[in-house]
């Protein structure tokens, strides 16, 4: 941990700290992701502390979750991490499917690897380009949405809805694969390889971005540990942690595939492990499109969902890190209490211990490197 | 005619030097007018080139290919509401966008054109041109201050202190630059920016490649300097938009913004200038020495109309491509006009090169020749807004305290060594 630490924010100015200047970035700032808004307690361009001020976003998805059916309440999860939510249908799913204890079939396990590290690569790419355009490089930004819109066509064809997909239903996947889904997710893959060398070129050993990256936003993996931050945040400080590998869900365990990790956790790291992510995803996607089984896609589930009486807590490994549900049921029709554990919420909390200590503009790389979206982190 | 009229022609001096009041006033009235409209025309360039590079279109709505929207723009800017916050410092909130505009424009009195196409000829020219234009300076650190806000505060602190540094760097570069114009048998330099082109013109060599690499590497260092020094991308800290949204302007809008945006392109023309007359030969075309032959001055001297010549052809190859829709016939109609235009004055252009071509001193040869040197010092211009553009397109930005560090310790040591080396060069060589 800085110096720094423990450093008040919002204590009033008096003596020598006169010259501090307490700053408010956002919630309407261009570079806060959204609607995030962070207090600066600066001296000069150096941060003293920060302070974030969540809830812009609040619609209360969890307690609309007690109002709603299990299956009616599957589209709001969607709306949480709105740029992976195929991620979020498939935690939510498989914490129903444990509490009530049906699997889904093979192949609809497959289609869900392919649809959510699909998704994977999708978020990635609107995080380089977001963070990319942060610390100044604009053309990323155009790069990465003109080759994520490939990956949204084949939501778009498969289950009719670009971003918030409901993709999956519980038991299993509602639609079928569209004719062709095999061949255009091949098509895919080749096309979208060299186009990640691509970003890499602009990207990856350029003077500027080194310097603007390199040593910027440390945090240990230690420090990751303790504040509960995971994702690509704690892999790129160095610790191998992916529930895909540590506690594999859907079909996961059938594929081969390194977990990248990086060393120094610093924001440079952390570009170059997802860079990494997304190359290792197209080798999964690949694996399950090659491999995929014939067979139903829906598990026999009741019409009525009602599970029994219990707790369940089931976790997966969205873009961002440790995406967790908590269902409670009392053995009706809706959850008794919906809890979620979103990876933006926790991981935003590492950053006053990230930028404690740097500059105005490190502030908003490291902002851009943990890769937060509001509408999780407020839900 | 009246005497003050006629007694400048015939002259080969700038009218200032001339002592023609007249001409003087009708040489800042063209270059005022030019300007604005080179602002205009860089606008549509940055956004269509900025927009190719990254995989998009651009303005196509405003006219045909977005022709037309610099000109839709200057009217929604002159027509928004002006803002002044209250908390603001009214007077200097209103003077501050102006004294940037005075500061860009000035420099314009001193550029040569061509050996006679300049408002005056003053004889500390290039000191003039690096004195007025880091006046610019004083009107964004205003700015910020006036407004009293955060933000703008933020801006403008590392606005003031990144052109201070880099003006080290920049006039040491110069000053390398200066040394070389005195390698004659009378052995005296000259500061003056004409005085600087000639001696490039007498010793044969555009100083870019004077004492190589020296020259060269003087003419990186104010390369770089003077991106720094226009606040443009990667060092474009002031305006930072992901850190302090739009920096020393975020209070000002409408006409006022508009000025800051018209002396920051007025800057960048500006400091183009200085490098081109410097370093690159101000406004002698390529290898005047060498390709020396009457019919060489001929041929370049259809570079202007076949430029034209070829933009009108660009225009109809688009008026060609349009979607035959009749959504788009005034658009056609537009840009046949445009093509038009173009044509007629590749047309004039190419006329006049043929009715010039004879080396008296007829009207049409002076005229010819004027155009001429206009033509490559404007190519050369256009050449850096490229660049201008390129860098943008393609680098991140630099941290304030990295960008000092390249200044202080990168630029400015180097820049003292090629002065060292220059001067030991001049003595040898001499």
């Amino acid at each position: 941990m800085t110096e720094l630490a423990g450093m008040p924010v919002l204590e009033p100015a008096q003596g020598a700290k006169d010259q501090h200047m307490v700053i408010n970035m956002g919630p309407q700032h261009p570079a806060t992701h959204g609607v995030l808004r962070v207090i600066l307690r600066l001296d000069g361009e150096r941060v003293l502390g920060t302070e974030c001020v969540i809830g812009y976003l609040h619609r209360g998805v969890e307690k609309i979750g007690e109002n709603r059916t299990y299956a009616m309440f599957n589209p709001y999860v969607d709306r949480m991490d709105y740029v992976s939510a195929v991620s979020n249908g498939l935690g939510y799913c498989e914490a129903v499917e444990k509490l009530l204890d049906v699997e889904a079939p093979p192949r609809a396990k497959y289609i869900r690897v392919i649809l959510t590290e699909l998704n994977r690569i999708a978020s990635h790419q609107l995080w380089l380009g977001t963070h990319a355009l942060d610390i100044g490089a604009m053309t990323p930004l155009f790069y990465t949405f003109r080759d994520r819109e490939e990956i949204l066509k084949i939501f778009e064809k498969y289950c009719g809805a670009r971003l918030t997909t409901h993709a999956f239903r519980i038991g299993g996947c509602q639609y079928e694969t569209y004719a062709g889904f095999e061949k255009e997710v091949k098509k895919f893959l080749k096309f979208v390889a060299p186009k990640i060398d691509e970003y890499e070129e602009l990207l990856t050993t350029n003077r500027i971005w080194l310097q603007r990256t390199k040593n910027v936003g440390v945090i240990s993996a230690a420090d990751c540990v303790a504040l509960g931050v995971t994702g690509p945040v704690l892999r790129a400080s160095g610790k191998k942690w992916d529930l895909r590998k540590a506690q594999p869900y859907a079909a996961y365990s059938e594929f081969d595939f390194e977990v990248p990790t990086g060393e120094n956790g610093d924001t440079y790291d952390r570009y170059l492990v997802r860079m990494a992510e997304m190359r290792q995803s197209l080798r999964i996607i690949e694996q399950a499109v090659n491999g995929i089984p014939e067979g139903p896609i829906m598990a026999k589930v009741p019409k009525v969902i009602k599970p029994p009486v219990g707790e369940i807590y089931h976790s997966i490994e969205a873009p961002k890190g440790e995406l967790g549900f908590f269902i409670v049921s009392d053995g009706s029709t809706q959850p008794y209490r919906v809890r979620v554990r979103p990876p933006s919420f926790v991981n935003l909390q590492a950053l006053d211990l990230m930028v404690r200590g740097l500059l105005v503009a490190d502030v908003i790389a490291v902002i851009g490197t943990i890769d937060i979206v509001l509408g999780e982190v407020d839900r | 005619m009246p005497n003050f009229i006629t007694s400048y022609f015939g002259s080969t001096l700038t009218p200032g030097a001339a002592g023609n009041q007249f001409w003087a006033l009708v040489y800042v009235f063209v270059i005022f007018t030019g300007v604005s409209v080179a602002v205009m025309a860089m606008n549509w360039l940055e956004r269509k080139a900025l927009a190719h590079f990254q995989i998009r279109l651009g303005p196509m709505r405003v006219g045909p290919h977005g022709l037309l929207q610099p000109i839709a723009d200057a009217i929604k800017l002159a027509l928004k509401e002006d803002i002044i916050p209250s908390e603001a410092d009214q007077f200097i909130f209103w003077v501050a966008p102006l004294i940037g505009l005075l500061a860009a424009f000035t420099v314009y009195t001193v550029i040569p054109f061509g050996p006679s196409e300049a408002v005056s000829d003053m004889n500390i020219g290039i000191l003039f041109m690096l004195g007025v234009s880091s006046i610019g300076v004083l009107g964004i650190v205003v700015a910020g201050w006036a407004s009293n806000s955060h933000y703008p505060l933020i801006g403008a602190l590392r606005s003031s202190a990144q052109m201070v540094s880099y003006e080290v760097a920049m006039g040491l570069a110069v000053v390398s630059a200066v040394l070389m114009t005195s390698m004659n048998e009378k052995g005296t330099g000259t500061l003056s920016m004409i005085g600087i082109v000639q001696a490039q013109q007498q010793q044969g060599i555009w100083f870019i490649f004077k004492f190589f690499p020296l020259g060269f590497i003087a003419f990186a260092i104010f390369a770089i300097a003077m991106i720094a020094e226009t606040n443009r991308a990667p060092f474009d800290m002031a305006e930072a938009e992901s850190e302090l949204t739009a920096g020393y302007h975020t209070e000002y809008s409408g006409l006022r913004w508009s000025l800051f945006m018209l002396a920051e392109y007025a800057a960048m023309i500006a400091v183009s200038s200085i490098a081109i007359t410097v370093w690159l030969g101000g406004w002698m075309r390529p290898f005047p020495n060498l390709l020396r032959a009457p019919a060489w001055g001929f041929i370049f001297s259809l570079f202007p109309g076949l430029t034209f010549a070829g933009l009108a052809a660009i225009a109809v190859i688009g008026t060609i491509r349009m979607p035959s829709h009749s959504f788009f016939k005034i658009q056609r109609m537009g840009l046949a006009g445009f093509a038009a235009v173009l044509g007629l004055i590749a047309f004039l252009l190419l006329v006049l090169a043929v009715a010039g071509r004879s080396p008296d001193a007829s009207v049409a040869a002076r005229f010819n020749a004027g155009i001429g040197y206009v033509y490559w010092f404007v190519l050369k211009i256009a050449v850096f807004m490229y660049l201008f553009i390129w860098y943008r397109a393609t680098w991140p930005r630099y941290r304030f305290d990295q960008l000092m560090r390249v200044g202080w310790k990168v630029l400015l040591p180097i820049s003292l060594g090629v002065l060292i080396l220059t001067a030991i060069a001049g003595v040898v060589v001499s």
